[in-house]
């Protein structure tokens, strides 16, 4: 059985569905964004219109982990609106109305949006619903408790009316102080395979992202940045740049050299036209391997810890069986499709901004601070944003900065300012290269014994803003050694960190440390209970306190089929992880692929997210986090050579993966009625660690450096 | 001089240089922003176009190779193909970012007007080209399939 | 340690420039022209040495890439396997939907970034199967160029023709921004082509 199944059955259904509606967020839409003065707007999640529309303010940015449709659907739920009712508008920048309660400011990150947005978009929308019941007792003369909403009727014995002709009189109305929620079993959305808002504006091509915003008089700009991190620019010579045919202008901002033009092509040509000496004496010089050397070097030594049980040390000593381990994971781009890219605009003294931001106050306000524009006289028009997998924001807001200093610079109207492939690649803020050491030690019983870990990475929240009161005190950085210590208990457990430094600016990827903690504790373990004699899920089962843990691992292993053989040339592999307070297990079956690596078949995926939403798109979760996940321990690095310069730049040097390359999926939502929880990220933890734990069954080979493709090759 | 082409079936005109990538023609001067860019040098798809009415990835077409040619983008791909696809994309959700689906659907479009009911190597052939960061493969596959049955319907 | 380091990789950094200088120098050597054969006596063994002189043509990457054993070319001086994963095909102009022609036009474009570009020919396409170089030895690869079942039905002086003239061929001396061209000229590989034709067709062993 696979994800998606429900197709033939929605097939008609969710089409006409879904083209029947206008587009959500297409070209009219954001043409039109202020529709205010409508008669009924109940709070700044719901309008309702004359039309009968029933609009949602999305407070998230939609990069396509289906916040849009997630809100939408817990304020259509609770106002009984007809899904095709529906629309969708991106908020503006505004902290008091639209913080992610989960951050205190707008943002969207940690697979937090459902989750933060679960009883405050349920009470936007019962709260409607309430004063559109109550305006329709009032017409009628009849108590509101013989009202019943369905499907955006409201109706009363014989009497009928729609969301749209009660909109006036609930406009006069006031919201009820505390709306009441719907039960569970009252759901009619909740739960269900609700199409999602964007899929036809995405596919017909109408959906708007930033990269597609022109504006009068508008110039694209290119930017070149320092091919060292750290580096600067000493001096140019623009005379080539400036004979490209359409370039306008080369000017210098600390961030690189930007060259404007008629249009990207020629912004682009200037750019390779440019002749840049670079001050590269502060840069960052070390190589990735120099780097490796000295991370493994710190993380052989103790470090701060984090976890601390019994006597690690004297537990090794005498431990019938041994196993060490020294893991090594690169840093990674996210390199969504959308390169990061900002659209700025003056009129008068009011500063406008097309952007898809993660974190829409903090950059606008990063924009307006650099322009010198009071944050009241900025508006951002949010897009949908092309992917982002973490990289569209960073604490310290810098593509913002860039983006408007380029703007600042040209001095003479709109500025497209986009980033080229090459650029994003090159361009920072990876996923932090890591280094673990694990020793684990067995007594005769085969019973884990000692267990002791320590990682050496940089923390990318050292020193800014957002750094919390544990890094800022202690110097202890949670991401780390995110989940390791929660993962499995041993009577001698000690895990450590050492937050190292380097020129290599880096940050939140895809669900952050879990990226390589779930890796180095996953395939570590499977070793271990390999060696003590004892079947990977059998063996985890005996580990695993969390019920909710074990509960997906034996739902994978179930739906997998574990314990039966696999077809020949094959075998199967399992990991399970928590983050983002969502637990995934993963069996992910694996034969050698003509190239020497893994060639992954099927990945049955069970998951634990709390009460499913919409379980079409936790399942396009699972896939997403599978793919992503896999296509970088199959194939990704970004490797500084000599000089720190990396050695990457474009989807030939830094390897997607492909449709070939990606394996079927199966997915199974456990039954809950626990608050939810994310789905962006948790698909992603477990998929490597089950392929390396599959793969070492299938060629006898650990696999402790990453990717594949540099150190797992059979 | 002005390379003239036909664009989604009107004539279409660019007068500037020869060399622009048609990509860049179509975006930045004709106002057709449904193929995007993504990397510039043919190895993602999502600037996937029909050049007389086959797939041709757009950021490395000068705008020259075009002239007196038939272009068609997402905007304007249209015929039963066309319309299998959309729907078939759209039943299963197919897209999640959405960045690179103009250029997935172009492709997938092409691949059915040539192999009426493809298998799934043929989808892997057709497809390896376009990259999806969001790695929604499973699906692309699935509503090939289904497009694929709706055209034999 | 760290200064130590840093003069270490730099030393390493001004090898490697020197390196890559050596092999820059021995790629632009172009080929020896038919006349320094001439003191070969033997008129086999310079046959044999014609031949060998054609195989720094013929064995080059720009020319092997795309006579590929397996049904996927190879691209760039690695040789590694071409990127996207594309497929000869049932005509060797690639698969339904990704066909050559879906990103090789009738002439090489240069890449906007500076940095290379997509070689093209108006009738770019892989050589069949039967004509497959890819790790063959100069010694099989010249019995398979004399064998009408395996060079496409081809005399010597057509051969001999082709190789002096056909314009896909010639493309690897222009290859685009980005790739080493194949040394020395059409004109020469086609006068060495003739003079190993002329000379008996004798082949290396092995």
């Amino acid at each position: 059985m696979n994800a998606i199944t429900p197709t033939r059955r929605n097939f008609l259904q969710s089409a006409s569905l879904v083209l029947g509606m206008t587009l959500p967020l297409g070209k009219a839409a954001s043409a039109a964004p202020a529709q205010s003065g409508l008669p009924f707007a109940p709070n700044a999640f719901v309008r309702v219109s004359p039309d009968n529309l029933v609009t949602v303010i999305i407070k998230h940015v939609e990069f396509g982990q289906g916040p849009a449709t997630g809100l939408a659907t817990l304020v259509a739920d609770e106002m009984d609106a007809d899904w095709s009712q529906i629309r969708v508008e991106m908020s503006p920048a505004n902290d008091p109305l639209y913080k992610n309660l989960a951050f205190g400011t707008m943002g969207t990150g940690g697979s937090t949006a459902i989750g933060n947005s679960w009883l405050q978009m349920r009470s936007a929308g019962a709260s409607a619903k309430a004063m559109l019941v109550e305006a329709a007792a009032k017409r009628w003369g009849v108590p509101a408790a013989s009202i019943k909403v369905s499907k955006g009727v409201v109706s009363s014995g014989r009497r009928k009316a729609s969301f749209g002709e009660l909109a006036a009189d609930a406009a006069q109305l006031k919201p009820p102080e505390k709306p009441v929620l719907k039960t569970p079993d009252q759901f009619t959305l909740i739960g269900r395979d609700t199409p999602r808002v964007d899929s036809v504006a995405k596919t017909n091509g109408t959906a708007m992202f930033t990269m597609d915003i022109q504006r009068p008089g508008m110039v694209h700009s290119a930017i070149a940045h320092p091919p060292a991190f750290g580096g600067t620019v000493k001096s140019v010579i623009d005379s080539a740049a400036l004979a490209v045919p359409g370039v306008l202008a080369v000017k210098t901002i600390p961030h690189g050299v930007v060259v404007y033009a008629r249009d990207s092509y020629a912004a682009r040509k200037g750019v390779a036209a440019l002749d840049v000496t670079w001050d590269l004496s502060k840069a960052e010089k070390r190589t990735t391997e120099e780097l490796y050397a000295q991370f493994a070097e710190a993380a052989e030594t103790p470090g701060k810890p984090v976890e601390k049980t019994g006597d690690t040390a004297a537990a090794l000593r005498g431990a019938a069986k041994k196993l060490e381990a020294v893991y090594q994971f690169p840093y990674l781009a996210h390199a969504p499709m959308e390169p990061l890219d900002a659209v700025l605009e003056m009129n008068g003294d009011r500063l406008d901004v097309w952007l898809g931001s993660q974190f829409q106050v903090g950059e606008l306000t990063a924009i307006a601070a650099t322009l010198g524009v009071p944050f009241e006289k900025a508006t951002l028009h949010q897009q949908f944003a092309g992917g982002s997998f973490g990289r569209r924001v960073t604490p310290a807001m810098e593509f913002a900065v860039e983006a408007a200093l380029a703007f600042k610079a040209w001095g003479k109207g709109p500025v497209k300012h986009v980033w080229t492939r090459e650029n994003d690649i090159r361009g920072g803020r990876y996923r932090p290269l890591a280094v673990h050491v694990v020793r684990g030690g067995l007594d005769p019983s085969g019973k884990i014994v000692a267990w002791d870990q320590v990682v050496a990475a940089q923390s990318f929240m050292k020193g800014t803003p957002m750094e919390g009161p544990e890094l800022k005190n202690k110097g202890i950085d949670d991401a780390l050694t995110e989940g390791i210590a929660e993962s499995y208990k041993f009577a001698n457990h000690y895990v450590g960190q050492h937050i190292m430094e380097a020129g290599v600016p880096t940050l939140w990827w895809r669900s952050v440390g879990n990226t390589h903690t779930a890796y180095a504790v996953e395939t570590f373990v499977d070793q271990l209970l390999e060696m003590a004699g004892k079947d990977p899920v059998a063996g985890r089962l005996e580990l695993m306190e969390d019920p909710r843990t074990r509960a997906v691992l034996a739902r994978a292993a179930e739906i997998a089929g574990w314990g039966s053989k696999p077809p020949a040339g094959r075998a199967r592999g399992v990991a399970a992880w928590k983050s983002f307070g969502s637990y995934v297990a993963q069996v992910a079956e694996v034969s050698k692929g003509a190239d020497g690596l893994p060639k992954v078949h099927k990945v049955w995926v069970a998951v634990d997210c709390g009460i499913a939403v919409n379980p079409n798109v936790i399942r396009a979760q699972m896939e997403s986090g599978i793919g992503y996940g896999l296509g970088h321990a199959l194939y990704s690095e970004v490797e500084l050579g000599e000089g720190g310069i990396v050695k990457q730049e474009n989807f030939d040097s830094y390897r997607s993966l492909r449709i070939a390359e990606m394996p079927a999926v199966e997915v199974a939502i456990l039954a809950s009625d626990a608050n939810p929880t994310g789905v962006g990220e948790p698909g992603l933890p477990p998929i490597a660690p089950a392929v390396a734990n599959a793969w070492r069954k299938l060629t006898g080979k650990a696999v402790r450096r990453l990717p594949f493709a540099v150190g797992g090759r059979a | 001089m002005a390379t003239d082409f036909t664009l989604n079936g009107k004539p279409a005109s660019f007068d500037g240089d020869p060399e622009t990538p048609l990509l860049y023609v179509l975006r930045d001067h004709l106002g057709l922003t449904g193929t995007k860019y993504g990397c510039g040098i043919a190895q993602c798809g999502a600037c996937t176009v029909h050049l007389d009415g086959k797939n041709r990835r757009s950021c490395v077409t000068p705008v020259s190779m075009v002239s007196g040619r038939q272009v068609t983008t997402i905007e304007g791909v249209a015929g039963k193909e066309a319309e299998a696809v959309h729907n078939a994309w759209v039943a299963i959700d197919v897209p999640q970012c959405g960045f690179c689906q103009s250029g997935q659907v172009m492709s997938a479009i092409g691949l059915l007007r040539i192999k009426k009911k493809p298998s799934d190597s043929d989808i892997d052939a057709a497809m390896a080209g376009n990259i999806c960061r969001c790695a929604t493969y499973v699906r692309i596959r699935q509503a090939i399939h289904d497009a694929a049955h709706a055209l034999e319907a | 340690m760290k200064a130590g380091a840093l003069a270490l990789g730099a030393a390493a950094l001004t090898l490697g420039i020197a390196i890559a200088g050596q092999a820059r120098e021995q790629k632009v050597e172009g080929l020896r022209p038919v006349s320094a054969f001439a003191g070969i006596a033997d008129p086999g063994a310079r046959s044999v040495a014609i031949f060998t002189e054609m195989g720094k043509v013929i064995q080059h990457p720009r020319c092997v890439n795309c006579h590929p054993r397996t049904d996927r070319p190879l691209q760039g001086d690695a040789q590694l396997p071409h990127d996207p994963p594309v497929s000869r095909g049932p005509a060797d102009r690639g698969m339904a939907g990704l066909e050559c022609g879906t990103c090789h036009g009738p002439r090489n474009v240069a890449f906007a970034n500076g940095k290379g570009s997509v070689p093209g020919h108006p009738e770019w396409h892989a050589a069949p199967i039967a004509m497959a170089w890819e790790g063959k030895t100069l010694g099989q690869i010249c019995q398979q160029i004399k064998d009408r079942k395996r060079n496409g039905g081809k005399s010597l002086d057509q051969i001999a023709e082709h190789n002096a003239h056909d314009s896909l061929v010639g493309w690897g001396w222009n290859p685009g921004p980005g790739r080493t061209p194949v040394p020395g000229t059409q004109a020469q590989f086609g006068e060495l082509t003739r003079a190993w034709v002329a000379s008996g067709a004798k082949c290396p062993a092995g």
